[in-house]
């Protein structure tokens, strides 16, 4: 799981063209939309699917879905590692 | 009605993004290719934004903020941009993936960001700015169409200010397109050569230029903007000077009472010769300059002509690497800017000092 | 893919257009030549253009043969028939090629605001007209379909796999169309003095923006339901004139909450019979303004409201259901028509009976 997480905030950094972001500075429970968090808003959801979609072969139809997946990286972790069980 | 010119921002291939200098000294190019030279961006836009932005969101982002501030101008009544070809590179980026995964794991970014109109939504989002807003996209007149809106809608009562732009950029494939187009000169050339280089072509460049303008004179203008007019493929030479004999007429003023001509001369034989007809004829009293070998051909050029004319009214100074031949005497009181692209789009500005 | 699309081929329809003889035409020219040269004929202007300016919007240009040859431009070893296309992608191609096609010089410019482009063409025609620099124009739009837009709607997670169902509660998103729309317009006096046949009086109109994000619009509607209260105050009317609105009504989640609750702003729950008209055509991006133009004069001139297909529930959010059969014999004397964009655009129509 650390592992996932570490690769995740490295990935997440490289896509959003998080520059000035290391991954230390990111909170794995901390929101990633939104203030209080990275601040991410709708665009950056639609980059994080195909971000899962190529790297992960996760499809996600519905981007509504999005909110509840991409809420921090500890629940990408999480769908992630659940949706590799199923 | 007149307008008067308030702020200006300027981000091309010279070091013209600080609005202290006036072209003091000439950045030279040895290739056909002039790209500009970028501003610190951090400086005027917020690292939020900038993450997601392409190299010409940048540049036109930087040039509109330069502008404003310049101005003091934090609610413009309009924001009207005139491109060529857009945001190129975000076209080109999400064109080129498309076709590289064919058409899979596509992200929105560039897509969304390729839109003409990206630059001014952009600006009215940083800006908090409800109103009037557009973008033309109409090859070598864009930039003057968008100008004679924002005069219009000052003329009409519907805003007393406006903040206008004109930006392109070329990328590394549009200058390979361009190029077999045959719009570039075969060789390569150092661009302070482009008058006498004689050949076929000119050399390519780009830039975002922005301006603010007011109905109101106020005390800091740099220019007051008496009329813009384009035109579509005129008929042949005597057409173009009847088109800008009643251009000044219809606004008060004659070849004579010209005292200074910003032209397009750009290098090619071919275009340039309705340069030298106008300044060997019918203008011949003016004092001739030109702009080019500083930023290069590019479809809103005359957005750069249009910075010149502005600085040369506000300082009462011609820069030396402007002027065909000597410095004028006296009062500069009254300038026209004349440019055309490949003949067919033909632009006019005419300005006074304030 | 489910999409609006006109069935002939490029060479059915520049034969349609008397143009088969004519080279690197582009799909979007094609049908912008057979839609404005419609327009000019139904309002009897063929023989003569003197005086007549035209005001294009596209969104795109010629992307379609980019998209197709674009690696083959940048093959500079390469040779073929491609390079017929090489310099179509700008969007003022089509313009050009339309405007030279109709034999138009008066005045010539392309706008792109996105998807609410030729609904501010329409606008800036009008006011051309009212500021005395061209007597008439026909004025609107052309977009064809291409992978890039498909590719970067579906991006945008906003393409619907099914039929699209603008203002239903269980509406999946948009359909991408084709096509071309333009209408004719000029002064009072102008139409008076030919004893041209006349459709409506252009009202009112008006052009804001939503500065809420590039792509989104603002759940509330501010920006839509600003420009409608403007153009209404422009034509001195009020709400409970407007007998009909043609909606924007992509039937995407975003812009019908948005435009559904700046309905609600505007008429309050007077809503009059409204209706989005993209069921029939798909969103024709560049196109649609002037395309659902069209049909807000037929509505007019034919007392005939044309339906919102697909609709079987009303949006949860809104107090207000769109018109979901034909209506016919229907008074219909003012129609508001809505025209939004990327970048925050906002632009409205209003048509008055004369």
């Amino acid at each position: 799981m650390e592992e996932l997480i570490n690769k995740l905030k490295a990935e997440i950094i490289e896509v959003l063209n998080l520059e000035d972001i290391s991954p230390e500075d990111i909170e794995a429970e901390s929101p990633l939309f939104g203030e209080g968090g990275l601040g991410l808003d709708s665009i950056d959801a639609l980059e994080l699917i195909v971000l899962l979609e190529k790297n992960y072969e996760i499809k996600i139809e519905n981007p509504q879905d999005g909110k509840q997946i991409f809420f921090s990286i500890q629940s990408m972790a999480d769908f992630i590692t659940q949706q590799k069980v199923a | 009605m007149d307008v008067y010119i308030k702020g200006l921002g300027n981000i091309s291939p010279q070091n013209t993004a600080d609005n202290s200098q006036f072209l003091e000294e000439i950045v030279e190019y040895n290739q056909n290719n002039l790209q500009v030279i970028h501003p610190i961006y951090k400086d005027h836009i917020s690292p939020i934004r900038l993450r997601r932005m392409s190299r010409m969101i940048k540049m036109g982002i930087a040039a509109a903020s330069i502008c404003l501030d310049d101005a003091g101008l934090t609610d413009p009544g309009a924001i009207i941009t005139g491109t060529g070809f857009g945001c190129t590179g975000d076209t080109e980026k999400f064109l080129l993936a498309m076709i590289a995964n064919a058409e899979q794991h596509l992200t929105p970014t560039a897509f969304m960001q390729s839109t003409h109109n990206t630059i001014s939504g952009q600006i009215a989002i940083m800006l908090n700015c409800n109103n009037y807003n557009s973008t033309y996209v109409n090859r070598g007149t864009s930039f003057e169409a968008a100008f004679q809106d924002a005069m219009m809608l000052i003329e009409e009562g519907e805003a007393n200010d406006a903040l206008i732009g004109g930006f392109d950029e070329c990328t590394d494939n549009h200058y390979i397109i361009t190029s077999r187009l045959g719009y570039w000169k075969e060789r390569d050339i150092k661009n302070t050569d482009l008058y006498t280089a004689g050949s076929k072509g000119s050399i390519s460049g780009e830039g975002a230029s922005f301006f603010a303008i007011s109905k109101d004179s106020g005390n800091n203008s740099y220019a007051k903007i008496k009329a813009v007019s384009h035109f579509y493929k005129p008929d042949g030479f005597k057409d173009v000077e009847k088109r800008i004999l009643s251009f000044l007429e219809a606004n008060g003023h004659s070849p004579g009472s010209v005292d200074l001509v910003v032209n397009g001369l750009n290098g090619d034989e071919e275009g340039d010769r309705v340069y030298h007809q106008l300044m060997s004829g019918m203008l011949k009293n003016c004092t001739h300059t030109r702009y080019k070998h500083l930023c290069g051909e590019y479809d809103v050029s005359s957005a750069f002509a249009l910075w010149l004319a502005s600085k040369i009214l506000k300082t009462q100074t011609v820069p030396k690497s402007v002027r065909v031949e000597n410095a004028p005497e006296g009062q500069i009181k009254t300038v026209l800017v004349y440019n055309h692209f490949n003949f067919s789009y033909q632009g006019l500005f005419l300005l006074e000092s304030c | 893919m489910l999409v609006g699309e006109i069935k002939q081929t490029d060479e059915e329809l520049k034969e349609a257009a008397g143009a088969g003889n004519l080279k690197a035409l582009t799909r979007p020219t094609i049908l912008g030549m057979l839609a404005a040269r419609e327009a000019a004929a139904d309002a009897g202007l063929l023989e003569n253009m003197e005086g007549t300016g035209f005001i294009s919007a596209n969104t795109v240009g010629g992307m379609g043969h980019t998209e197709q040859y674009c690696l083959d431009y940048l093959d500079v070893e390469k040779e073929g028939d491609f390079m017929e296309y090489i310099g179509t992608h700008n969007c003022g191609d089509s313009t050009e090629r339309i405007a030279d096609y109709l034999n138009i010089k008066e005045y010539v410019t392309t706008i792109n605001t996105a998807c609410s482009s030729s609904a501010n063409a329409i606008m800036l025609g009008a006011r051309l007209i009212k500021n005395g620099i061209v007597q008439r124009v026909i004025a609107g739009g052309t977009d064809s379909l291409t992978r890039f837009t498909l590719n970067g709607f579906n991006s945008l997670m906003i393409l619907s796999k099914e039929q699209c169902k603008p203002f239903d509660e269980n509406r999946m998103g948009l359909n991408l169309g084709e096509g071309a729309g333009f209408v004719v317009l000029e002064s009072e006096e102008a139409a008076k003095q030919r004893g041209a046949k006349v459709y409506s009086e252009l009202r009112g109109f008006a052009n804001t923006c939503d500065a809420y994000h590039q792509t989104a619009s603002s759940p509330e509607g501010y920006g839509a339901s600003n420009a409608m209260n403007k153009a209404l105050k422009s034509a001195g009317l009020t709400a409970d004139d407007i007998d009909y609105v043609n909606l924007h009504g992509t039937a995407t989640k975003m812009n019908d909450l948005s435009e559904g609750n700046a309905i609600e702003t505007v008429f309050g729950d007077q809503v009059p019979d409204v209706s989005s008209t993209k069921g029939f055509t798909g969103h024709t991006l560049g196109a649609a303004g002037g395309i659902e133009a069209v049909f807000s004069n037929l509505s007019i001139s034919e007392n005939i409201l044309f339906p919102n297909l697909n609709f079987t529930e009303q949006m949860e959010e809104l107090n207000f259901s769109p018109l979901s059969d034909v209506k016919e014999g229907a008074e219909v004397n003012n129609v508001l028509s809505n025209s939004f964009g990327f970048g925050g655009n906002n632009s409205a129509l209003l048509f008055s009976k004369v």
